[in-house]
């Protein structure tokens, strides 16, 4: 179906009921009890799930096809929202127009830097890469203040032009409120809330329509990675050497890829400037680049949902985790007798709060070290055991009648 | 024998029967039945507190939130009352605001705009909070405030002194307590006329972003005014913390003042270095070669030590002020944590009380009836004298403090001492001259 197969199709299912039941299965604990502090389920970390599942699907077409590891892609996600940010300024307030702006001139970025350090490989490469973002990042705060906003960042005024008509989302006035990001009229921040029983269900425009722009995403990642150029990418992967010597030139299938892949994350910029408009410079630092690796590796490299996996689980533990504080812990332990608790406290705190980077750090050491493969291996494994044993069993009955398939 | 065995009639009744059973409770509401974003229950109503935790601002954010912890406890009742008892308005009574029991929530603003904005959101979307107060950056005020505006909150400024926060960034949601750049020069400049002459020359470190620049231009507008030259201005990165290369080239540069334009960490390390350069102890142009820092705080001042001995600065308050607000609040603050507030933790608690009061006098959590009794109220009793808030652009009008480093401290936190109490008068200017619109206040859905 798709022009997929039937394995593929399934698993673009699965995705596709992930994001769309996004609201209720990260909700799981009712309004008010004291587990609600990990529900997940609202509009900004849900939008920011969706993201940077974007952004890392197209990482993972860069790095776990051609195992080319680039330490530069935050610099397309920087551009992106920059040239997103400008179309809601100067064109206007749809979100349509920023989203293809930004995609288009990530591309153009990627294709300078991509030339340019495509011309090295393995260490050098990732090397060159990191460079030239963080030339960006430097740009982007201090020389090209004018057009970024420096430190201070980018955001919508009330005066900005907007030239295109109003029914795209065009005008501008000096009074009343500045015009929120909208999709002909219907604004990324308009919510319904649904309450069943204790439990409250947030259903919200802007995540909508990042679901959708991320299930499209999804969906090429994997033509991508079942088509002849994909069969090419992996092919450097295993032996670029050997490749050159049949006589093939590899480097603008590498160019093709590196621009496929940054403006995936041109896109996840644009984005992100249309669900919150404001763009900082910190959004291309080097953390910011190393952030999406580890997203990558933690879900695992080279699989299809891996990469989002590990983009939701990275961006729980900032968002959950880190707001965690102290007197949360006390009133979790206040069970215990004061002694107890002071303990217990200063046991957890330091992984929680402002520690959550500890906390992921032991985490990714863990799937490294036992689950090398990543979030997916994980799952694989556990697929297995049950398979293992279901199979047994069905073995066991092999006797009296045929096992069903 | 634990085989699944799933027919399809079998999945079609219990997918019937999982939908029925969900679709009985349901009911749609869109956000805000109430008329307003994020309207309180009738039993408690939560505040959202976004302080940097980490990064260079890290102790005045550790400061600001001990105050607000101390300003919600005064506003439910609990602990000696502080500053209610001096405030000039009495409409606060310590039963939390209008009856519901004040709760709060926290963030990690990281002194980045764009973890503030995600950390402010997860407040107002996921904690319901009806307002959202902290910081200790003009970058961050400016990202979180128009935030705010969108969503449809009250902010209440934390620490932020750009004139951009309440000029050209200005929002109708927004309120500012805190001083900014433009009453720092003013207030400065007739005392460094005083001390230090009308022909002197200025060389300016200013940190790199919207703060550094406003104060920058504020200080040389009014130094210049009086007939000081600026030699050079050069920008410093708000992560830098080693200055050494920056305050190299100050003394052959011609320059007999430094001027810096820098916070919290950035100064300790940039005075610091200016200090083992030996700057303070040098001449230039037949002078002794000055320093100052345009914005002071107690907490620099102890990370600095020794070195901001004669420095001249201004400051929002200091908690040797003699009046009864400024006594109250440095006692309850220093019994519960012993040692006396910052400036940020002073504006912080006094944007808490003043929200607190608003609601109550206009009766209401909605925004607009908050802003419209925010706007051009005046109130005595909170540290700074008679102060206005004015209407035109939310900003704060009250007397300035400029302060310099005590030459002999009594104790290690009487570390500045007052020079002159520049009156209001002095300081106010026309609300247009930094542009920038207001907009109209936004209730949100």
């Amino acid at each position: 179906m798709l022009g997929l197969e039937k394995k593929d199709f399934n698993l673009l299912l699965i995705v596709a009921a992930l994001v769309v039941l996004a609201p209720v299965l990260l909700n799981p604990f009712p309004e008010g009890s004291a587990m609600a502090q990990f529900n997940a389920g609202y509009p900004d970390l849900m939008q920011r799930f969706v993201i940077f599942g974007i952004f890392a699907i197209g990482f993972n077409i860069l790095f776990g096809l051609t195992g080319y590891l680039s330490f530069g892609h935050a610099a397309f996600l920087g551009v992106g929202s920059y040239a997103g940010m400008w179309m809601l300024k100067l064109l206007s307030i749809n979100v349509i127009p920023a989203i293809i702006f930004s995609m288009l001139i990530a591309g153009l970025v990627s294709l300078a830097i991509g030339y340019i350090s495509l011309r090295r490989s393995g260490i050098y490469f990732s090397i060159l890469t990191l460079a030239f973002a963080q030339m960006a990042f430097s740009l982007a705060a201090s020389v090209l203040t004018p057009i970024t906003g420096g430190e201070t960042g980018l955001q919508t005024n009330l005066n900005d032009p907007r030239i295109l008509p109003g029914f795209l989302g065009g005008g501008s006035s000096a009074d009343g409120n500045i015009p929120k990001p909208s999709l002909f009229g219907i604004e990324m921040t308009a919510t319904y809330e649904i309450s069943v029983g204790n439990w409250l269900w947030t259903l919200n425009w802007g995540y909508a329509i990042c679901a959708v722009v991320m299930l499209i995403a999804f969906y090429i990642s994997i033509r991508i990675f079942r088509s002849p150029f994909g069969l090419m990418l992996r092919a450097i992967k295993s032996n670029q050497h050997r490749l050159s010597y049949t006589g093939l030139n590899t480097r603008p299938y590498m160019l093709a890829c590196f621009v496929i892949s940054g403006m995936y994350a041109g896109l996840a910029g644009g984005l992100m400037a249309a669900m919150d408009p404001q763009v900082g410079a910190e959004r291309m630092q080097w953390t910011a680049s190393g952030e999406v690796v580890l997203m990558t590796i933690l879900g695992g490299v080279g699989t299809l949902i891996g990469p989002v996996l590990g983009a939701g689980l990275i961006k729980y533990f900032e968002n959950i985790f880190s707001k965690i504080n102290k007197a949360t812990l006390e009133m979790w332990f206040s069970f215990a007798p004061d002694w107890l608790e002071g303990i217990l406290v200063s046991i957890v705190y330091p992984f929680i709060g402002k520690g959550w980077h500890l906390t992921l750090g032991l985490m990714f050491m863990a799937v490294i070290i036992f689950l090398p493969g990543g979030l997916v291996e994980g799952g694989k494994r556990i697929g297995d055991w049950v398979r293992g044993k279901r199979g047994k069993a069905a073995n066991d009955g092999a006797e009296v009648k045929t096992p069903a398939e | 024998m634990s085989k699944l065995n799933i027919t399809r009639r079998g999945a079609l009744k219990a997918g019937a029967a999982a939908g029925g059973a969900l679709a009985l409770p349901t009911y749609l509401r869109a956000d805000g039945h109430a008329g307003f974003t994020n309207a309180p229950g009738d039993s408690s109503v939560t505040l959202g507190f976004n302080v940097p935790q980490t990064g260079p601002y890290a102790d005045e954010g550790a400061d600001e939130l001990r105050a607000f912890e101390l300003a919600v406890e005064h506003l439910n009742g609990e602990g000696d009352g502080g500053m209610l008892s001096t405030f000039s308005s009495k409409a606060l009574d310590g039963a939390g605001i209008l009856g519901r029991k004040v709760e709060y929530v926290t963030g990690d603003t990281q002194t980045k705009p764009d973890a503030a904005r995600a950390s402010a959101r997860s407040m107002i979307e996921k904690d319901g909070a009806i307002m959202v107060s902290g910081g200790s950056s003009s970058g961050v005020a400016v990202a979180v405030q128009a935030l705010c505006q969108e969503a449809g909150i009250i902010f209440m400024a934390g620490l932020t002194h750009s004139n951009d926060t309440t000029g050209k960034d200005k929002k109708a949601n927004g309120f500012r307590h805190f001083f900014n750049s433009y009453m720092s020069g003013a207030a400065l400049a007739p005392i460094l006329a005083n001390n230090y002459g009308t022909d002197r020359k200025a060389y300016h470190l200013t940190a790199d972003y919207n703060w550094g620049y406003t104060t920058e231009e504020a200080v040389r507008t009014s130094t210049e005014a009086m007939g000081w030259e600026t030699v050079a201005a050069v920008k410093t990165p708000l992560a830098q913390t080693d200055f050494s290369s920056y305050v190299a080239p100050v003394l052959n540069s011609g320059a007999d003042v430094l001027v810096l334009n820098h916070y919290g960490g950035n100064m300790v390390n940039s005075l610091t270095s200016a200090v083992q350069f030996g700057l303070r102890a040098a001449e230039a142009n037949g002078k002794n070669f000055e320093i100052i820092v345009p914005l002071y705080s107690r907490l620099m001042a102890k990370g600095a030590g020794e070195n901001v001995k004669g420095i001249f600065g201004s400051t929002n308050w200091h908690w040797s002020l003699p009046d009864a607000g400024s006594m109250a609040f440095t006692r309850s603050f220093g019994t519960k944590y012993g040692f006396p507030p910052s400036q940020a933790a002073h504006t912080c608690y006094v944007q808490t009380l003043l929200y607190a009061d608003a609601v109550t006098r206009a009766g209401s959590f909605n925004p607009c009836a908050v802003a419209e009794a925010l706007e051009d109220f005046e109130f005595d009793g909170l540290g700074n004298g008679k102060t206005l808030y004015r209407g035109e652009d939310h900003q704060c009008f009250k007397d300035v403090l400029v302060v310099k480093g005590k030459e002999n401290p009594d104790n290690e936190f009487d570390l500045l001492e007052i020079v002159e109490v520049t009156p209001a008068a002095q300081v106010t200017y026309d609300a247009s001259i930094f542009g920038g619109e207001l907009g109209t206040c936004n209730p949100g859905a």
